[in-house]
């Protein structure tokens, strides 16, 4: 993989910061976009904007041809059986919320078990404690080993024939840690239960086949592969989504409207209700292509390759702590004795090197980690071990700062 | 950015706070106790304010945070002690106008330790940080004239 020439196609990674050439390692936040995506908005709104599944008109065929282009993009990329199974929304969060509201809280009653993991996002834990209240449901948590990754044996011992939902995360946004999707599957269903994996941080990184994986939902944002924001897709399995209904009415969504009652159009046109995301559908589109072209296991490859690198270089500084198992998909939580990682974030952002500090949407994991706050440097098809070179350098000059003072 | 513009942020006078904080701990039950966070980063303040008849007799806060939230809630509390409230919410708003950049009007009142912090205007994202101890302060001050 020729990194110098991938990164001549994001412009944005080509400038300064505080004086010092950018080292963007928030990446798990949000990607950069290549020129090619950024290209294909300009060219949607400069030449094809128009409505879509409507406009007899040119326009409207090329902006439906567009759309629905898109999401076949999507269901090759994911391997979906058909572009019924592949609904666009505003992203991860909006894709589990429809599900939360639309099959958890229609299909779950009192007695019946949802089970998600401490390592979960926000977004992938309030929906469910909100369909449990709603309900009656009970939450359940498949406890985690020491170095933040679960074992088959806890998620048997945590499923029982009572649970009818299991959702997990592909992969942490926090500790790295890539969960054996295939198998909780496997065990989900010899329960009864069906599984959901928010992908917001698996499929940027991993090949994503959903029907090997055997997930029943798929949630995923467009903005972290290189995409738009305000673009994510919920990929469901056929007879689910159509037991499933929809959280949102109106126009887009119908088949015939009465003055007392109406019925939905069919799979997927059925959840997309109001004039969808065009330009982020295409624009997703474009970034699928984009990464088809470079390849997900050369992504793969590369990533694990820096990955390893940066655990290496960040374990020689003194007085780290590094969050997370050995095996980890491309990213470093970590923290720094004495230095409050919103201090390392500042000290290196005036080094040009931008990095996430905080509680990273977890607050459920912060406190399992017995930290308040964390620093995470993150990876993609972009980055370079300069970059990580970079960051320790940063890191060392945080400490010599904060130590000065001292 | 270099390391001197570091210092704008980071000033000595912060980091002696950060290191030794004034007023760290806890009072009485008879006094007012408002625990405030920030959502967006995870800093976290416990403020307890004793007020008898509209003047700040004690102050002292526990919590978990970054340099600039600590040492501005050990700043807050010190400048804050002894005066009366309607001050206390004064030198609030001076100090928020602060964040937004606004030059010091030296005369109005004298903030002591607290001018430190000005340099932290010059960066956006840790303003809220500096805010948290006040917004505290000021949310203390609204529940003891409630009662």
């Amino acid at each position: 993989m020729n990194v110098e020439a991938i990164r001549e196609q994001f412009p944005i990674l080509n400038q300064e910061v505080n004086g010092h050439p950018l080292v963007y390692l928030d990446s798990a936040a949000t990607s950069q976009k290549p020129i090619k995506v950024i290209e294909a908005l300009n060219s949607y709104y400069h030449l094809d904007n128009s409505n879509v599944h409507r406009g007899v008109h040119t326009l409207g065929t090329r902006a439906t041809d567009q759309y629905e282009g898109a999401r076949d993009k999507v269901k090759q990329f994911i391997h979906a059986a058909s572009t019924e199974e592949i609904i666009f929304t505003r992203g991860t969060t909006t894709a589990i919320n429809m599900v939360g509201y639309g099959y958890a809280r229609h299909f779950l009653k009192e007695g019946d078990e949802v089970v998600i993991t401490q390592m979960e996002h926000h977004s992938n834990i309030i929906p469910w404690q909100q369909a449990c209240k709603y309900t009656g449901a009970t939450l359940k948590y498949i406890p985690m080993e020491s170095d933040g990754t679960i074992t088959l044996d806890a998620v048997r011992e945590t499923i029982t024939s009572n649970t009818k939902i299991v959702a997990i995360t592909h992969v942490s946004n926090v500790l790295g840690t890539i969960n054996p999707i295939r198998e909780i599957a496997d065990i989900a269903h010899e329960n009864g239960a069906i599984l959901l994996v928010d992908g917001a941080q698996g499929i940027p990184h991993l090949k994503v086949d959903v029907q090997a994986l055997d997930c029943d939902f798929y949630a995923f944002s467009g903005h972290k592969m290189c995409g738009p924001t305000g673009i994510g897709v919920l990929y469901g399995k056929k007879a689910l989504l159509e037991k499933m209904e929809p959280v949102e009415f109106g126009g887009e969504m119908i088949d015939f409207v009465d003055l007392y009652d109406s019925t939905w159009k069919e799979l997927p046109w059925k959840f997309e209700g109001g004039t969808p995301i065009i330009a982020g559908a295409i624009g997703l589109g474009a970034a699928i292509d984009f990464l088809n072209e470079i390849g997900m296991e050369e992504i793969e490859a590369h990533e694990k390759q820096l990955v390893s690198y940066a655990q290496e270089k960040l374990s020689t500084i003194d007085g780290i702590t590094i969050y997370g198992p050995k095996q980890r998909s491309g990213l470093v939580t970590f923290n720094i004795e004495g230095v409050h990682p919103h201090d390392t974030a500042t000290v290196l952002d005036a080094e040009g090197i931008a990095v996430r500090a905080g509680h990273h949407c977890a607050q459920p994991l912060m406190k399992w980690l017995q930290a308040t706050a964390t620093a995470r440097a993150s990876f993609y098809l972009y980055n370079t071990n300069d970059d990580i070179d970079r960051l320790v350098e940063g890191i060392q000059r945080a400490k010599e700062y904060f130590g000065d003072v001292f | 950015m270099s390391f001197n513009n570091l210092d704008t942020l980071y000033r000595q006078v912060i980091m002696d706070h950060y290191k030794n904080p004034r007023n760290k701990g806890t009072l009485a039950d008879d006094t007012i106790t408002i625990d405030m966070n920030n959502p967006t980063c995870g800093d976290r303040i416990e403020l307890h304010l004793q007020i008898e008849n509209d003047i700040v007799k004690d102050a002292k806060f526990e919590g978990e945070g970054c340099s600039i939230s600590m040492s501005s809630a050990s700043m807050m509390t010190q400048a804050i002690k002894g005066k009366n409230v309607d001050d206390a919410v004064k030198m609030s708003s001076i100090f928020s106008n602060m964040m937004l950049g606004e030059e010091l009007d030296e005369v109005e009142m004298d903030l002591g330790d607290i001018e430190a912090l000005q340099g932290v205007s010059k960066f956006p994202a840790r303003i809220k940080c500096a805010t948290l101890a006040w917004k505290a302060m000021e949310k203390a001050v609204a529940e003891d004239e409630k009662q």
